[in-house]
């Protein structure tokens, strides 16, 4: 497009050859492009090499299941799902709570490929929907880094754009969260986020109504995709704001603005888990800036004043700990560290000030946004490690400009050296003054001619005051570039040290996608002295209850391994990882730190057949059940006051050896964890993890029996017993008093495990 | 229980039977029954001797019916003479033939003989039957310490409806450990075999019942669907794809499972578990691959030489008893090794059943897809089995491949026998789909290049309608410069009308006057000339017809030039009163220029008012 523009501008008799730069130029670029997509998907299949293709983790096996369901039964099905499988006895409706963008762009994309759908022209192309979720992930971060160029190119220009797209195909952070079979919501949703900026700024530039259009569908697709799309109408609004206060309002920003706020607000307020949310809760408040009062009135009526947990935490970073200890017990959600900023951004984060610079010179609408979008998720970044992965493309952006200005500097210092070398040749006696102003000469109209292609849409088209908003910056850069020649010595150094500094990236990013981030965390993988060592517990677990127990099983665990346990063994579960009920969760985990008997009891109130544990103490696997038992102590604890997490420390320390407690030595989790543990290495019971030995080596279990332990006894299945036949214990004296000391439990006890029945009969009940 | 019930049942029966087939006599019947594995084989040999006076062609064998329910597989060879087992006839046609006044307890099979066995003569026959679900787990339920113990029921003298001279029976074990074992007469126990008899002179249909009960750790592996596709695909390979459904079918597993006791002595706590397989593939299988439903299986092994590749698989845990488990195994083969040609179609050639030796195969269903074009096909399979015939549609198929599906309950690993389905295909279908994916391709490039030349915007910024709003422009200008120059034109027109007035009346104070006014009037339009040239010279759309319109007007200036100067010098001549000759003489080489600048001014006000 921008072809035709430029040499209908400039009918020099260079027009010719400037086409055929151009064109060319354009060639250029469309193959960087496809290559760059081509290694945003290739560095990602470190995992599938590696290991295999499979899906990753936790939420991707939900995501994959809610897929398979989509596939198999329909999109009118999916919307009314009632699972089942899941919160037992609450279930959980799927449909409504459930950001759907991710499984039906999957679904679609296996539906074209190889469904047997008539309405669709299918190729019929044999793939599974688990090959199809795995590669969704690698698949959009080739579009991501494709929107990261369109973005950066509406701001900084092709050049810029370029760097930045290559720059986001490679970042760890966004690689940690899309490798192949890291099938989870952020895969599409930081496509759909850098899009949806895109065709803002798109439309900021050209004030066109159609890219408005396009920008709130791309925004609903966002929200389809993510509950990240806060950020966006959080983020859009303070652009808008800033432009208002800083005397930048035009019809462009309006139209920009407009109807992404009323258009995308009404699709949003479509999507079944955000609702009414999309005009009820503070998150979205930053959107409706007129109304702000006649608002804030009806949400501070709610307790928490309209805000969510998470976003309070993300407010406040200090809320969740205080109060949500189930937020907190999430790894991601913690503030991160230093070192994990040059783990996930690496030597963007060095780039970024340099960006912010170039942005400023000249200070558009465009890069003003660019700035705050990098300011804001600099914060959020700092406060969950997870958002970590919204700055990750604003770094690229800015990283991308940083780069691109500092290359265009250097080779164009270099560039004059030359011609001027050669001028010089060829006049000899001129002098070199005159040289000197022939070449910038040359330099300033080829700056020229890129910021006119720049600048050419807004300026064609809007009224006069815009004109001289743009055009002044536009002078200004003129006069600024022509002292900008270094010397060539010294750029010729730093373009070396550049480029290095690119290639350390690459290095780095490499090594992150081989080795930090492909591992799909269910297969486990250890180098030996004899070669390779494959752990594959897990799915020898989720095989084994998929196979030898009733389809309606219920089975226990903690919620990390909810989510896998409903998709790999088709078993219903307790609690799993969309952790929607706090009580509930306390519930198990009360039961996990009870003793055995108090535990059976919550147990068989819910109808639990099989516990599940993981257990690391026999192989060194770091995060299993008793590395998180603090967290079920807190959390059960939190609800259930009669687990106390003092109880469980000895002098403020957690210990498993025989400084422990009594109570946590007679807790549930003990003793499923380490029951006969202490006769795999003769009578030591040494925890490779917390590398002691344990504190209680030989104890039975009474209510629970062992009916599977996986290889490496990474995940032990223990079942409930049968209750106890109690008109046959009247008669023998056995029984009697097993009865007897049954009573002086639940008396012992105290009324905890009362109300937990009593709530757990209540709530069942309020769920029918 | 129900057996002995059964077992009793013709017992009696084989009392009261009378003998009608009494012509035959088997003069020796020799039974070998091997119980080393899940699948019970029973080998007969009998010699069949003709008495009577008629020829036989059909030898009748009987089996109870609980075993005949069980039956996989029943073969007869005959060998013909006294000779050795030489010329290894082919097996002989099998049919269930039930005598109208046979008790439902015994199921006849009759075997046809390849000729009628004459007076006196007698052949041998060697049958052999394989049995599954044969073996009895009792107790049916053990821990994972106790080891899996089994009784196998059968009759001591083989129930043929023939007198029997010598009848002998040997029954081989796993190992020389058995519980228990009926002791019947000339019974004896040596190493892991047990043998029953000879017993001499027994009448048609004798039986006797025995029970073994003994302890066998073999692989009880129980595939209770199999479902295999092989999938031919003429640009070389045959993929094969076997997804089991497997069930450890000896005694169940009860109470707890302990992975420490079972690592700590795999062979006493857990003897009754298998760990692996074996499957044996045809050699140069490649690309092997063995997953389930959640994944790569990792522990799996792969040997081979020229003559097989043999892939071990364990499943993800230990198989006890009643445990299951289903997992996928694939290969690839080289079509080479199994296609072949024979006159105008093709054949495949490969084996039927599981490659794995251990494990019986309740319900196999073998799909043959053949590729998209085949047509008539014709299955050719060595027993019967259930054949139909269903579409599958893959990469790219528009009608579906044709697909063959036999099914078949009880595959024993004697059934694995190579197999061969037939059918007709061009060599020219094997291009459609990469002609359909280069057209595909071409027509999407081609569908590119239209659309990157047409413009198919509406919006009001696109180029090519800002390029039209110009050329809108251009011609509007053209327009009016166009009415200019005929605007001229005409008042050259009235300049040389006045000049023929002039001639006539002699007026030179009117012609002045009119030529005052042309002049004022040219030169306003002369002005107005001006922008509008102006502005074509900056329109780029106006670039091609610029020359001629600059031309046009240049032209037109010299025409009104000349016209001037001709009408100067007429009106000049009148005021001197020269002589109309004289003025003719003056103008005549104005004249001239002035009708060839006329000419040229119309040709190119034609070609103005063109565009």
């Amino acid at each position: 497009m921008a072809v035709p523009v430029d040499t209908i501008t400039k009918p020099t008799p260079a027009s010719s050859t400037s086409t055929l730069r151009f064109a060319f130029g354009n060639v250029l670029a469309f193959f960087i492009l496809l290559l760059i997509g081509v290694l945003a998907f290739s560095i990602r299949l470190f995992s599938v090499i590696k290991y295999e293709s499979v899906i990753h983790e936790f939420d991707p096996y939900f995501n994959y299941r809610v897929t398979q369901f989509l596939t198999k039964n329909g999109i009118y099905d999916f919307w009314n799902w009632f699972d089942d499988r899941t919160w037992y006895p609450l279930g959980r409706v799927i449909g409504g709570t459930v950001y759907p963008g991710l499984t039906l762009t999957a679904g679609t994309i296996w539906k074209c490929v190889s469904g047997d759908d008539l309405v669709l022209q299918s190729l019929n192309i044999p793939l599974s929907v688990e090959t199809v979720c795995v590669f969704t992930a690698p698949v959009f971060s080739a579009f991501a880094a494709w929107a990261t160029y369109l973005l950066t190119k509406e701001v900084k220009g092709t050049g810029a754009g370029l760097t930045a797209a290559v720059l986001l195909a490679m970042v760890p952070s966004y690689i940690s969260r899309s490798v192949a079979g890291s099938y989870d919501n952020e895969a599409v949703a930081i496509f759909a986020l850098i899009f949806t900026f895109y065709l803002y700024i798109k439309t900021l530039n050209t004030g066109s109504l159609f890219y408005a259009t396009l920008n709130s569908i791309s925004y609903f697709y966002m929200v389809c995709s993510w509950g990240g799309y806060t950020f966006i109408i959080n983020l859009i609004p303070m652009h808008v704001l800033l432009c208002i206060v800083t005397g930048r309002y035009s019809s462009r920003l309006y139209i920009a603005y407009a109807p992404l706020v009323v258009l995308g607000t009404l699709l949003a307020a479509l999507v079944p888990v955000v609702g009414f949310n999309a005009v009820m809760t503070s998150e979205h408040f930053a959107s409706f800036l007129g109304g702000m009062l006649r608002c804030s009135s009806i949400v501070a009526s709610s307790p928490t004043k309209g805000w969510s947990g998470r976003s309070l935490s993300l407010l406040d970073p200090t809320y969740a700990s205080k109060y949500i200890p189930i937020i907190a017990s999430v790894s991601e959600h913690q503030p991160p560290t230093w070192p994990s900023y040059f783990m996930d951004i690496n030597v963007l984060a060095f780039l970024v000030p340099a960006g912010i610079i170039a942005c400023f010179s000249p200070l558009s609408d465009a890069s003003a946004f660019v700035i705050l979008y990098l300011v804001m998720s600099v914060y959020f970044s700092g406060v969950m490690v997870r958002l970590m992965l919204v700055l990750a493309p604003a770094a690229c952006i800015m990283s991308g400009i940083a780069l691109s200005e500092a290359f265009d500097v250097f080779t164009r210092s270099i560039k004059f050296y030359i011609s001027s070398l050669s001028e010089s040749l060829q006049t000899g006696v001129r002098d070199i003054v005159s040289g000197n102003n022939a070449s910038p000469q040359n330099d300033v109209i080829k700056t020229d001619k890129r910021e006119d292609s720049l600048k050419e849409r807004p300026s064609r088209k809007n009224k006069k005051k815009d004109k001289e908003v743009v055009e002044k910056p536009s002078v200004k850069s003129k006069i600024e570039k022509r002292p900008l020649v270094l010397p060539v010595e010294a750029s010729f150094f730093a373009l070396f040290l550049t480029v290095l500094l690119g290639a350390f990236y690459v290095v780095h990013s490499v090594w992150a996608a081989a080795e930090a981030y492909s591992a799909p965390s269910i297969v486990l993988t250890s180098h030996s002295h004899d070669g390779l060592h494959v752990f594959d517990d897990f799915r020898e677990a989720y095989a084994w209850l998929s196979h030898n127990t009733e389809i309606d099983d219920k089975v226990a665990s903690w919620w990390d391994y909810g989510y896998q346990t409903t998709a790999m063994a088709n078993r219903t579960v307790i609690v799993d990882n969309n952790t929607w009920n706090n009580t509930h969760i306390a519930t198990v985990g009360t039961a996990m730190s009870s003793p055995e008997k108090a535990a059976w009891e919550i147990f068989n109130s819910l109808d639990v057949k099989y516990v599940l544990v993981v257990f690391g103490g026999l192989v060194g696997y770091p995060s299993d059940d008793i590395n998180k038992f603090l967290w079920m102590v807190r959390i059960g604890g939190g609800v259930f006051p009669h687990i106390k997490e003092p109880d469980y420390l000895r002098d403020g320390q957690y210990r498993i050896d025989n400084q422990a407690t009594p109570t946590m030595l007679n807790s549930l989790m003990y003793k499923l964890s380490y029951f006969r543990f202490v006769e795999t290495d003769g009578g030591k019971g040494y925890d490779r993890v917390r590398r002691t030995e344990i504190g209680k080596k030989y104890f039975k279990l009474t209510h629970f029996e062992e009916v599977f332990t996986t290889h490496h006894w990474m995940v032990r299945i223990y079942k409930l017993k049968p209750q106890k036949n109690r008109i046959r214990g009247k008669t023998t004296k056995k029984s009697k008093s097993c009865l007897k000391s049954k009573g002086f439990v639940a008396n012992c006890e105290g009324g905890g495990e009362e109300d937990i029945v009593n709530f757990l009969n209540h709530t069942t009940k309020r769920n029918h | 229980m129900g057996r002995f019930r059964f077992d009793l049942l013709i017992l009696l029966l084989a009392i009261h039977w009378s003998t009608a087939l009494s012509d035959l006599v088997i003069s020796k019947l020799d039974r070998r029954i091997d119980l080393t594995s899940q699948i019970v084989r029973m080998s007969l040999s009998l010699k069949v001797e003709n008495t009577g006076p008629d020829p036989v062609s059909e030898v009748s064998l009987t089996f109870p019916e609980y075993q005949a329910k069980n039956l996989a597989l029943l073969m007869a060879i005959s060998t013909e003479g006294k000779g050795k087992t030489k010329g290894f006839s082919s097996n002989l046609p099998i049919k269930v033939k039930q005598p109208d006044d046979s008790p439902p307890s015994l199921i006849w099979y009759a075997v046809s003989l390849l000729k009628g066995l004459g007076k006196g003569e007698s052949l041998t026959l060697e049958v052999l039957a394989v049995f599954t679900h044969t073996l009895r787990p009792f107790p049916e339920k053990i821990t994972q310490a106790e080891a899996q113990l089994f009784v196998f029921q059968d009759s001591a003298h083989f129930p043929v409806p023939y007198n029997v001279k010598i009848q002998s029976l040997t029954v081989k074990l796993p190992s020389e450990n058995v519980e228990s074992y009926t002791k019947l007469e000339n019974t004896k126990l040596s190493g892991s075999e047990i043998k029953y008899g000879p017993y001499e002179n027994l009448p048609a249909l004798s039986y006797s019942p025995l029970a073994i009960h003994f302890p066998s750790n073999k692989p009880f592996a129980v595939s209770q669907e199999l479902v295999r596709e092989i999938e031919i695909s003429h640009w070389g390979n045959v993929q094969v794809t076997e997804h089991y459904n497997l069930i450890h079918g000896g005694a169940q597993s009860t109470g707890e499972f302990s992975r420490l006791d079972y690592q700590a002595r795999p062979n006493v706590r857990g003897a009754s578990a298998f760990r692996n397989l074996i499957a044996m593939l045809p050699p140069r299988a490649h690309s092997i691959y063995y997953r389930d439903a959640i994944g790569n299986i990792s522990t799996s092994n792969i040997y081979g030489d020229s003559s097989k590749t043999l892939l071990e698989i364990e499943p993800r845990y230990p198989m006890f008893g009643g445990w299951k488990t289903s997992f996928t195994i694939g290969y690839g083969l080289p079509l080479r090794d199994f296609l072949f040609q024979s006159g105008g179609s093709r054949f495949l050639n490969i084996s039927f059943g599981s490659p794995m030796n251990d494990v019986l195969v309740e319900n196999l269903t073998l799909k043959v897809v053949l590729p998209e074009g085949s047509k008539d096909i014709y299955v050719s399979i060595p027993f019967s089995a259930k054949q139909s015939r269903e579409t599958k549609f893959s990469h790219l198929d528009i009608a579906g491949r044709p697909t063959v599906v036999i099914e078949k309950v009880n595959v024993v690993p004697e059934h694995n026998q190579y197999f061969q389905v037939y059918y007709k295909f061009s060599n020219l279908s094997l291009l459609t789909e990469p002609l359909m994916l280069i057209f595909g391709f071409f027509s999407l490039f081609v569908a590119c290049i239209v659309y990157m030349h047409a413009d198919f915007t509406i919006s009001k910024t696109s180029a090519s309608y800002l390029a039209k709003l110009q050329w809108d422009e251009v011609q509007a200008t053209i327009q009016q410069l166009h009415d200019i120059i005929n605007h001229c034109l005409a008042i050259h027109d009235k300049l040389e009308a006045s000049l023929r007035e002039l001639s006539r009346t002699g007026d030179v104070q009117a012609c002045k006057a009119v030529r005052k006014s042309a002049d004022s009037l040219l030169k306003d339009l002369s002005k107005d000339l001006k922008p509008l040239l102006a502005f074509l010279q900056s329109s780029p759309q106006a670039a091609h017809i610029l020359p001629k319109v600059e031309e046009l007007v240049v032209k037109e200036r010299d025409l009104q030039e000349k016209i001037m100067l001709k009408h100067t010098t007429v009106v000049d001549s009148y005021e001197k009163k020269s002589g109309g000759r004289d003025i003719e003489n003056r103008v005549a080489s104005i004249q001239q220029k002035i009708t060839a600048l006329k000419q040229e001014v119309d040709d190119l006000l034609e070609f103005v008012e063109d565009i």
